[in-house]
């Protein structure tokens, strides 16, 4: 690999391989086999899944259908979290194929949203992509674009079309030189040991020195405890970058389709 | 922007240099003295020393400095001694100028100066009009005067040969003081200023230089030109009163201030007439306080009045030098100093610091704000503590220990003296009154000095140091003894420096930062030290330096006339953290190919960690099912088309793409067209993998690409298309671009087989060669070659199959090729992000104003009713007025006004004008009976800024490349690299290798006439172009000796002018000018390659008339000069000859079944060892290219063993899979 535009497409065409296997509290007619695919990780539950839902439908009455909802180990998995980020922050240390169980009933509220059509998937991609922009650009440039850019992104993504969302999305990466990044770095970080969801603030690319920030530098000002560096991983997409990783350039080109940078900080393994 | 200089003079008198590219800066080292003033060119600085004397540096460059000097020996016949020296009495002198009138004898020859040697001894020159003649050189003629041939013939009775000798600068790089002509000039120098190199560009490196005198007189020199850069003689200037400061900017302004304080300025300043004529009077800005200062620009004028104020004047140009009004501008500053682009430095009236002004374009001359350069200087001892000490011991131990130093100064001194001049040492304790840790050193000089031991010695001086008592009595004394002293001492108005003077009455009480006119002014008081405290004057000034970089240097002059920076320059010098950015810098100048970026640990564990991650989650799971099943992505957009059938026009069309996934994988799309004809939905399409090419073709009034298939370029007639702006336009070029080498599963960076070539916009375009290319007898036909685009803006490229390449902007900037790719248009995806760096180019667009002679008014703007616009194109077919005409697309921008362009081919009169009997017919520079019309040529500047895979090579700018073309397997390392500069010099690049193509530095090789073209063949043949039209041959050229030892003159085709040369293998092929005049009617007819723009292009018209190509015969190892040129082809603008001895051209009127097209990449068929000029051509893209190279591609093509002849046949183990690749393709090949 010689160039960073390969990172954009390695972290486009990462797939996780999942089973899926239906609860067993849900009521079949004969036995439902396990089902296998290849999720790709910046995409959504809702948006992967049709042949999933085809496939229990099989083996299921229509009357005991509710709104289907994935659980990892007993968590329920959020929808509107990136796919990646699921499974890093659940799954990363288990042993493949991640296995999701499939449920058809007793939506657990509390814990998920309610996803009746892929256009709510559609609404929350895309106002994650307007927060993002709020942060780098004040707006400007996804203000400047038109209905059908916007659409390009969605589409882009919900078709797993890499060159469509990126015709779109760089210009959403640009920035002015002399200022050597983005206004804010939208990031979130997700954390077992918190009862937030996640950390979001407001964090600058380069400081007020002149001196681009590291990712170091951000998790040391979120107060994130990983510079113990043994007991915590720091995971984007599945992978452990340096500390010193430059926060803007992991921003261009690990960011996930929403153009937040998701950062998981989970415990290491202990063996 | 190349890499220039900012200069300035500090408080000490020494000289600094500031690069626009550096973060400190640079001490010069090598002054002979302190010097009061510097003014800077591009390629010399001139200064005023301490001594008053005129010094002129002269920067080293890999061009040598080098002035022909000629004298012609003549020669009667008669019967007894045959040809003798004996002459008739009424005959010429026995050794003459060419004229025959003056005597010249070869030892009437002097050096001008002793900056000058000779390069070797008197020589005879065998060339005569591009011919060569017989050993001796002799030509003969009737009698003198008369023509000349180079044949003897029983009627010769006279003979004449030249005889030539180089004289070379030599004291580049160092402080060469002018000689002074001993009757002219009584006074010292008090002011100097250089400019005016825009006034004409002949002769080359012309530069005006005016010098005010301590008397007030105003002096030019005469004759400085790049062969001459001393000048010949001074020139006193009439002046209306006494001047105490002068100004030339880099055009024809040139101001100066008057002792009252009056501004005048030089009028009738034009291209014969530098000097001017006349001065007019400007009032300064305030009429109670004059000014002090003026510094000019190509249009613009900054003053400073005698109360430290900065004004700025409006409506400052050529034709109103005068201009209208002063603004006040922000700032208190002891002096200005403008540069090119009119860009502004200033020094602090109270930190004395440079400062630079910040947004200066040239729509807002008078730009936004005053910044101080905050760069170190080099030797600055850095902030911690620790080092300091050990730092300052070496910056000491370098200056003073030596005894050598002790006596240079001595010497100095001594010379100074002898030359009559004021001259003092730098005695800190008069110059800067405050310091005090001068007076120990002064006081006990002697018995320090000789056991320095740096550290100590310093360490010893610190703690001397009283910080808490300055030396009142110095203090207060000084400004009074500087008056009281300086008035007896030169007897006169030494006020006039009302700058100085003003200085040091206002000073007094505060911190006194002196100029170096100050210490001058008290050498009286302190010649008597002199001889006692040399020895000690080393240390102590070397300790102010010390002392003085503690807080931040005093400036006292900065010169920022050779600076090229812009508003939108990138500079380093404002940058507090100059220590850890110099580290990163060093390390990027270091490889051209790897940033330290690329190669941080960071990003390799990211690369690594997400291979890892592909094989750990991936890997052992491929046979699952993919979540999102691949579908057809469409983008649609409303365009216009050229519509295919007559009438031709603009349509509206619907124009959508299609990405879908091929059955094997690959990415493959369909480009379709709707339109409407007679009322009914139509549509055309192409698919992606059938588009060969696609072409940008902006101009000012449309956004349109061109798409080609290989049927398209059989017929000339590409799908046009055009967007409804720029940015659609690149938007859709690019993801086209992207899915056509997605489709032929090409990516990255061209490889080093590529083939390159340029269109006449200046697009590069590269195509990847296929093993079958150079098939014999079947190999793929050239229209089928995949051209995709990179960045960048060239005017030719060349490069070799060791994947170096070098290109020649329209400017004639030399770049070297970084391994990247994509660039301009091509951002995100379509372009690497590293090795992509701003480029620019400037070229001139030309006009011409016509005019027709009438027997009442003369020559008159009004033409007959059957002539050509009265200003137009260059066929007189176009209407081009100043006003109308626009840079030939959106990403140019004008640079400079129109000027008369003196530079046309057939020379002008003096107002540029040249004459015919009548439009159109060939134009002469004199006026004769029967010219009754006129034309003169416009010129106008106009720049673009992209971004493309290409580095600069500074400084010299170049009109030819070619590199050494090698086999695939080539275990060579360094490559043989030669060039031509733009003045004709022949370059040879030295450590030119695959990891740093760019090489190290320029070798020159003499010739006795400029050339033209250069090629180097495989084995080191190298053979040149000269500019009047005959042909060179290099010989010895070798790994050992890479300049080779001597050219052998090659007479070229009868009657011909060669203007290129191409050397492959062991072929070598020229092709010539073909006599044809660009004007000629005949020409008009096949201008009509689409891409073709209605602008030329000065030097490269030539390339422009195709010429025949000739092919050079009996070239064998023993005779590598050959023995004559047979005729290949006609009609070819451009040869390039590969590695395998390919034959490929650019040739103009190719017919396609649609339409004709010129500059037309061409490829030769049947190219063999036996038949190494080819059959016949196939035909490949064209309709508006420039250039091609193939010299990389060194791929064997797949031979046929039928066909090969026996000792040429490969061995038999290639596969027979090749056959069935190139399979027959009749159609493909026609003629």
């Amino acid at each position: 690999m010689a160039d960073d535009k390969d990172v954009l497409r390695d972290v486009w065409f990462g797939r996780i391989p999942t089973c899926f296997t239906l609860n067993p509290d849900e009521v079949t007619e004969r036995e439902a086999e396990p089902y296998y695919l290849l999720l790709p990780r910046v995409s959504y539950l809702p948006l992967v899944t049709d042949k999933v839902k085809k496939h229990f439908l099989k083996v299921m009455r229509t009357e005991d259908v509710e709104e289907m909802w994935f659980e990892h180990e007993g968590t329920p998995l959020k929808w509107h979290y990136p796919i990646g980020v699921l499974f890093d922050f659940h799954a990363s240390n288990t042993v493949l194929p991640w296995s999701i169980t499939v449920h058809f009933k007793n939506f657990p509220d509390v814990d998920l949203l309610h996803c009746p059509t892929n256009s709510m998937v559609e609404a929350h991609f895309m106002s994650s992509i307007k927060e993002a922009d709020a942060l780098k650009h004040k707006s400007q440039v996804v203000n400047d674009m038109q209905k059908k850019d916007h659409k390009q992104l969605w589409m882009g993504l919900q078709n797993d079309k890499f060159d469509q969302f990126w015709a779109m999305n760089r210009k959403l990466m640009e920035y002015p030189t002399e200022e050597g990044g983005f206004r804010y770095i939208p990031f979130r970080i997700y954390q077992t040991t918190n009862d937030r969801p996640f950390i979001q603030r407001l964090f600058r690319p380069v400081s007020t020195e002149g001196n681009p920030h590291t990712l170091f530098d951000l998790l040391k000002e979120m107060c994130v405890c990983a510079s113990e560096e043994n007991r915590f991983q720091v995971v984007i997409h599945g992978i452990e970058p340096l500390l010193e990783t430059p926060l803007q350039w992991l921003s261009e080109h690990l960011s996930h389709p929403d153009n937040f940078l998701h950062i998981c900080i989970i415990p290491a393994p202990t063996d | 922007m190349p890499v220039s200089l900012l200069w300035a003079v500090d408080v000490h008198g020494r000289v600094y240099s500031l690069s626009s590219a550096g973060q400190q800066w640079e001490l010069g080292r090598d002054a002979p003295m302190e010097f009061k003033r510097v003014t800077a060119a591009q390629q010399c600085c001139w200064s005023l020393g301490c001594d008053s004397s005129i010094y002129l540096n002269v920067f080293a460059s890999d061009l040598p400095v080098r002035y022909k000097v000629e004298t012609y020996e003549n020669q009667r016949w008669n019967p007894v001694d045959g040809f003798s020296e004996r002459l008739l009495p009424s005959d010429r002198w026995q050794w003459s100028d060419v004229t025959g009138l003056q005597h010249q004898p070869l030892h009437s020859f002097q050096l001008p100066s002793s900056s000058w040697e000779w390069e070797g001894d008197w020589y005879v020159d065998e060339n005569f009009e591009g011919e060569p003649t017989e050993k001796e050189g002799w030509t003969y003629s009737i009698d003198f005067p008369s023509t000349y041939t180079k044949d003897k013939k029983w009627n010769s009775c006279v003979r004449r040969r030249r005889w030539i000798r180089y004289r070379r600068y030599k004291a580049m790089d160092t402080w060469a003081k002018i000689p002074s002509q001993p009757m002219s000039l009584p006074d010292p120098f008090s002011d100097i200023s250089c400019g005016g190199w825009e006034i004409s560009e002949e002769p080359g490196g012309r530069l005006s230089l005016w010098v005010v005198s301590l008397q007030g007189k105003v002096w030019f020199r005469e004759g400085i030109c790049h062969h001459n850069p001393e000048g010949s003689s001074w020139e006193e200037v009439p002046l209306p009163g006494e001047v105490v400061q002068i100004s030339c900017g880099p055009g024809d302004l040139v101001w100066a201030v008057l002792w009252e304080g009056k501004l005048i300025v030089r009028e009738g300043i034009t291209r014969d007439c530098p000097r001017g004529l006349s001065w007019a009077v400007v009032e300064c800005p305030s009429p109670e306080v004059g000014a002090i200062h003026v510094s000019v620009g190509n249009g613009v004028v900054w003053a400073v009045t005698k109360d430290n104020k900065v004004w700025f004047r409006r409506g400052v140009n050529s034709h109103n030098p005068c201009g209208s009004g002063w603004i006040s501008m922000v700032g208190e500053m002891i002096m200005i100093s403008v540069g090119l682009h009119d860009q502004v430095w200033a020094i602090g009236c109270e930190d004395r610091a440079v400062y630079f002004r910040q947004g200066v374009t040239s729509s807002e001359l008078s730009g936004k704000t005053w910044r101080a350069i905050s760069a170190p200087r080099d030797g600055e001892r850095p902030h911690s503590s620790a080092s300091s000490q050990q730092s300052a011991g070496r910056f000491f131990s370098g200056e003073v220990q030596a005894q050598s130093v002790v006596s240079d100064a001595d010497s100095d001194v001594e010379k100074g003296s002898a030359d009559g001049a004021i001259f003092t040492t730098p005695e800190p304790s008069l110059g800067s009154p405050t310091e005090p840790p001068s007076n120990p050193a002064v006081d006990a000089p002697k018995a320090r000095i000789p056991k320095v031991t740096s550290d100590s010695f310093i360490s010893e001086l610190v703690s001397d140091r009283d910080q808490g008592k300055p030396s009142k009595d110095v203090l207060s004394v000084t400004p009074a003894v500087l008056e009281e002293e300086v008035i007896p001492a030169d007897g006169e108005e030494i006020l006039l420096c009302a700058g100085e003077a003003l200085l040091s009455t206002e000073s007094r009480g505060g911190p006194q930062w002196s100029n170096v006119d100050l210490e001058e002014a008290q050498t009286g008081a302190v010649l008597d030290l002199a001889e006692t405290c040399s020895l000690s004057s080393v240390t102590t000034f070397t300790l102010t330096v010390e002392d003085g970089a503690e807080e931040h240097p005093m400036w006292a002059w900065v010169s920022g006339e050779g600076c090229s920076v812009d508003s939108s320059s990138q500079l380093n010098w404002f940058s507090s953290s100059a220590n850890t950015t110099s580290v990163t810098q060093s390390v990027q100048s270091m490889s051209l190919s790897i940033s330290p970026a690329q190669t941080a640990a960071w990003r390799r564990q990211i690369f690594e960690q997400l291979s890892e991650r592909s094989r750990r989650e991936m890997d052992d799971f491929k046979h699952y099912e993919q979540a999102i099943e691949q579908s057809v992505w469409v983008k649609k957009g409303a365009m216009q088309w050229w519509r295919d059938w007559k009438p031709h026009k603009w349509i509206d069309v619907q124009f959508a793409f299609e990405q879908f996934s091929g059955p094997d994988g690959n990415k493959d799309g369909i480009l379709f067209i709707y339109y409407n004809y007679n009322e009914e939905k139509k549509y055309l399409h192409a698919f992606i993998n059938e588009v060969t090419i696609l072409v940008p073709v902006l101009n000012d009034s449309k956004h349109t690409f061109a798409i080609y298939t290989d049927e398209r370029t059989k017929q000339r007639w590409p799908i046009r298309v055009a967007a409804a702006t720029e940015l659609e336009m690149y938007d859709w070029l690019a993801l086209l671009s992207v899915s056509c080498c997605e489709s032929r599963g090409i990516q990255g960076p061209p490889s080093k087989q590529a083939i390159w070539s340029i269109t006449c916009k200046g697009d590069i375009f590269v195509s990847e060669p296929s093993p079958a290319l150079e098939a014999v007898p079947y190999p793929t036909p050239c229209d089928q070659m995949f051209w995709r685009q990179v960045g960048g803006h060239l005017r030719m490229v060349e490069c070799n199959s060791a994947g170096i390449v070098w290109g020649i902007g329209y400017d004639h900037t030399a770049w070297v090729y970084t391994g990247g790719y994509g660039g301009g248009f091509f951002q995100g995806l379509a372009s690497s992000t590293d090795n992509i760096y701003t480029q620019t180019d400037v070229k001139s667009v030309y006009i011409y104003e016509n005019q027709r002679w009438n027997p009442v008014s003369g020559y008159t703007s009004r033409g007959l009713p059957t002539d050509r616009y009265m200003w137009s194109n260059a066929s007189g077919l176009r209407e081009c007025t100043k006003t109308g005409t626009r840079p030939p697309s959106p990403h140019w921008t004008w640079i400079s006004d129109w000027a008369v362009d003196y530079s046309v081919s057939g020379s002008t009169d003096r107002e540029g004008w040249q004459y015919a009997a009548d439009f159109p017919a060939s134009f002469h520079g004199y006026k004769t009976m029967k010219d009754f019309v006129r034309r003169r040529r416009w010129a106008r500047k106009c720049k673009l800024t992209t971004t493309g895979p290409w580095q600069e090579i500074p400084p010299i700018p170049l009109i030819d490349v070619t590199v050494l073309p090698c086999g695939a397997q080539s275990s060579v390392d360094t490559f043989p690299l030669w060039a031509i500069s733009s003045k004709g010099d022949v370059l040879c690049r030295l450590g030119v290798s695959a990891q740093t193509p760019a090489g190290s530095s320029w070798l020159h090789v003499g010739t006795d006439q400029p050339f033209k073209s250069i090629s180097i063949g495989a084995a080191g043949q190298v053979w040149a172009i000269a500019r009047d039209g005959s042909a060179f041959h290099r010989g010895s050229v070798s790994p050992q000796n890479p300049a080779g030892d001597c050219w052998y003159h090659i007479p070229s085709p009868a009657k011909q002018k060669l203007k290129q040369v191409s050397v492959g293998r062991t072929s070598i092929c020229a092709v010539d000018e073909n006599g044809t005049n660009i004007s000629s009617p005949s020409r008009r007819v096949v201008h009509r390659g689409f891409l073709n723009v209605p602008v030329c292009f000065g030097v490269f018209l030539a390339f422009l008339c195709p010429g025949n190509l000739w092919y050079r015969q009996g070239v064998t190892p023993s005779y590598p000069q050959g023995s004559s040129w047979d005729h290949v082809s006609n009609n070819v603008r451009k040869v390039s000859m590969g590695p395998l001895d390919q034959i490929w051209i650019i040739a103009d009127k190719v017919q396609g079944s649609q339409s004709l097209s010129c500059g037309t990449v061409c490829h030769r068929l049947g190219v063999q060892p036996i038949e190494p000029k080819g059959q016949q051509w196939d035909y490949g893209i064209g309709g508006g290219w420039d250039h091609i190279t193939v010299r990389g591609n060194a791929m064997e093509p797949p031979r046929i063993g039928l066909l090969s002849q026996k000792d040429t046949a490969p061995p038999t183990s290639s596969s027979p899979l090749p056959v069935g690749i190139a399979e027959p393709n009749g159609t493909a090949v026609y003629s």
